[in-house]
């Protein structure tokens, strides 16, 4: 049958099971929004293409489908760079959809035109101008098998508009061939092998778990190879939900505001078992000196990850949740009785510190089942900290481009992803104003996501390195006397809104929050200065952390 | 240390630039690289001189092949290759010299592409060592001009590098 090319976008997104599309309209989509003005796939209108990017992103992460969203030419995909580059280091899949303008104006610098690709050419895992309206069905399987396969990342077509209202005949391909992509799932025998044995004779192992673990559905694998033998389990930022948070085996986040306990064990630990983790430089601090006495099992789908920042002993490429899937069944239980008791020793010696009282408040008033989205600073930090992730893909956080301004449009995804759940934003007062407009999309479309910023008038992470590294100079991160009333801000766009300023308060504000069947924004008024740790200086040894007593 | 680097990419647009684009993002260096199509039209040939330690060179492979339109990459080993450029190369000549000129190209197994009455422009293929050697041999002429291909290589014996071949063990 012959259509038009926005009728086989609609048709070809269907087909990948495509039901909700993030976007905003503009010139250049006008063909693909008149299609989506009657087709059965929702589109969720955002008040700035970053919310649709990041809600997409959030969307994906919370529901581990790939999210869509949709923008128009130049300015409108030059918005979504930001989410792209947020969903490309975190490896999160997604497909962004452009609008271009007309075929024979490419280059010319028409109205509202940018080289899309070519801006997005280092920051997707792989991206299309569609030339050819014959190539356009192709075009979309292509891309959501990129971006959902292998290692995960976002891929972006860009349409022309005249190749969206020229007419072709539709066949939607059922196979992708690629001759140069194809992802090695399996795991080679000879390493899972050696790693099994690896395991067996380690004295000191150590399970270093990351955003891969995840990505892969393997939690319950991780458990079983943590348990059955009795391996203490540390997790990076986007690791977190992997393994449950109260279990004596857990040992929370590692690296630079990692729990002391996670540095002191993967420092001296004989094995670092890493899962989906690739040694991020706020992971590994100081790479000279990280973990000294180890050797190294790398399991991970992506070959480049692979002995890029540490020099590994045992590299096993494929997936996660299949690699240990067998070396689960080989694994025999090392005697690691005196290494949990250190690690036991270390965690008593060096509890957490200062807790951060409204995120303990969330999470023992939600009991850990909530989803959690974060900002970037201190409150993300603190989210890490704080609240226990006990299950997969409800710690939802800008990990590796580390970008404020996520969290909420990442919460509107998450909760249209998963209705039934309590979505909580954990936002600081910076970070909430970079996509505050998004009020508006999640209130309209009924989604009852908690706002918690917590509001220490001021840009409070980089306020900590000026305190600490800069003198105490505090140049242009307070906040307080620029700040809007969050209340008002929530009321005026049909938002609920609530200011708490006393300790006793804040409990039944989240219980009445998680009650209230609207958006709701807690503006809640924290300690001013207050500071993450332990915290590991950049460039550090990772076992030598301020704020731990007795350590620094 | 230099390696040259033989990578097998789709013949479509815009391939050239993501390769390019790749090596200037991650910070490796390229000293040339030659493009061009090869015996399948689908199927173009590039040949990267790059410089780096056995990490960076390892990264480089690695990347590269994770890029979807690239289809092989071959790092060639000492002594398992064959290598020629292309260089023009003008000289500066006059009516006293120009047929000692003549006498060294013609001795040095180079081409004279064109002679004129003021400058002659030179062609010659060869590695890199016998292109570095000619250069030399012209300098007191008065080099004007030198324009390089870049290297271009392939492998020798039983290393055929086909877009359809085995895949090369990379891991």
């Amino acid at each position: 049958m012959k259509m038009t090319g926005a009728k086989i976008l609609i048709e070809s997104l269907k087909k990948e099971g495509v039901d909700i599309i993030f976007g905003y309209p503009g010139g250049q989509v006008l063909p693909i929004f008149d299609q989506l003005y009657d087709a059965p796939i929702k589109l969720m209108l955002t008040r700035h293409e970053q919310g649709a990017a990041h809600a997409a992103d959030g969307y994906a992460r919370a529901t581990g489908k790939t999210g869509v969203c949709l923008a128009t030419s130049g300015p409108g995909a030059t918005n979504l760079v930001t989410g792209i580059a947020t969903a490309y280091m975190d490896s999160i899949p997604m497909v962004a959809i452009t609008g271009q303008v007309k075929s024979f104006l490419i280059g010319n610098d028409a109205f509202q035109e940018a080289d899309i690709t070519g801006i997005t050419r280092p920051i997707t895992k792989h991206n299309y101008l569609v030339e050819d309206i014959k190539d356009l069905a192709k075009v979309i399987k292509e891309a959501f098998h990129i971006a959902s396969t292998g290692r995960p990342g976002p891929v972006l077509i860009d349409i022309p508009s005249d190749i969206q209202m020229q007419e072709t005949e539709f066949s939607y391909p059922e196979k992708v061939d690629m001759r140069g992509y194809k992802p090695t799932y399996e795991g080679h025998p000879g390493q899972i092998k050696r790693a099994a044995k690896a395991i067996s004779d380690s004295k000191r192992p150590i399970l270093y778990v990351g955003g891969g673990a995840i990505i892969s559905n393997a939690s319950e694998e991780v458990r079983e190879l943590a348990i059955t033998n009795d391996i203490p389990v540390t997790m990076t930022l986007l690791g977190l939900g992997a393994f449950p948070a109260t279990h004596r085996l857990a040992l929370g986040m590692l690296g630079m505001h990692g729990t002391a306990y996670a540095n002191h064990s993967i420092m001296e630990s004989d094995l670092i078992i890493a899962v989906g983790a690739r040694f991020d430089d706020r992971v590994t601090g100081k790479l000279d000196e990280f973990a000294p006495h180890a050797k190294v099992i790398h399991i991970d789908i992506d070959p480049a990850s692979v002995s890029k920042n540490v020099d590994v002993d045992i590299p096993i490429v494929g997936d996660v949740k299949t690699i240990l899937k067998k070396l689960n069944k080989a694994v025999k239980k090392p005697d690691t009785k005196d290494w949990i008791a250190r690690v036991e020793d270390w965690r008593n010696k060096h509890p957490a510190i200062r807790p951060q009282y409204v995120v303990e408040q969330i999470y023992e008033a939600t009991k850990g089942n909530a989803i959690i989205t974060t900002e970037v600073g201190q409150n993300q930090m603190w989210a890490a900290q704080f609240y226990k992730f006990m299950k997969p893909r409800t710690m939802i956080s800008s990990g590796g481009l580390g970008t404020m301004g996520y969290g909420f449009p990442a919460a509107i995804g998450a909760q249209v992803g998963c209705p039934d759940e309590v979505v909580f934003d954990i936002a600081g007062d910076g970070s909430i104003q970079m996509n505050i407009q998004e009020l508006a999309t999640a209130v309209i479309n009924k989604l009852p996501i908690k706002i918690a910023i917590l509001n220490n008038c001021c840009l409070g992470m980089v306020r900590q390195w000026q305190e600490l590294f800069y003198k105490k100079r505090y140049s242009y991160t307070g906040l307080c006397y620029d700040s809007p009333d969050f209340v008002k801000l929530a009321e005026s766009y049909g938002a609920v809104g609530m200011k708490i300023t006393k300790k006793k308060d804040v409990r039944p504000a989240i219980e009445n929050a998680i009650k209230t069947k609207n958006v709701v924004v807690m503006d809640f008024r924290v300690v001013e200065g207050e500071n993450v740790f332990p915290m590991v200086p950049a460039g550090g040894v990772i076992n030598k952390m301020l704020g731990v007593d007795g350590l620094a | 240390m230099k390696h040259t680097i033989s990578v097998l990419v789709e013949n479509k647009f815009g391939v050239l630039a993501r390769i390019a684009g790749l090596f200037s993002a991650r910070g490796f260096n390229i000293d040339s690289l030659a493009v061009g199509p090869t015996e399948d039209p689908s199927v173009s040939r590039m040949t990267i001189v790059s410089k780096g330690d056995d990490k960076t060179l390892e990264q480089i492979k690695k990347q590269l092949n994770k890029l979807i339109d690239v289809i092989k990459v071959v790092d060639f080993k000492e002594g398992e290759f064959v290598d020629r450029e292309l260089v023009l190369i003008r000289i500066a000549i006059n009516t006293k010299n120009r047929k000692e000129a003549l006498e060294v190209i013609d001795a040095s197994g180079a081409k004279v592409a064109n002679a004129g009455s003021k400058s002659i422009s030179i062609e010659a293929a060869g590695d890199q060592n016998s292109i570095k050697d000619l250069l030399e041999l012209l300098k007191p002429f008065g080099i004007l001009e030198v324009v390089r291909t870049g290297r271009i290589a392939m492998g020798i014996d039983e290393r055929i590098l086909k877009a359809d071949g085995k895949p090369e063990v990379n891991e």
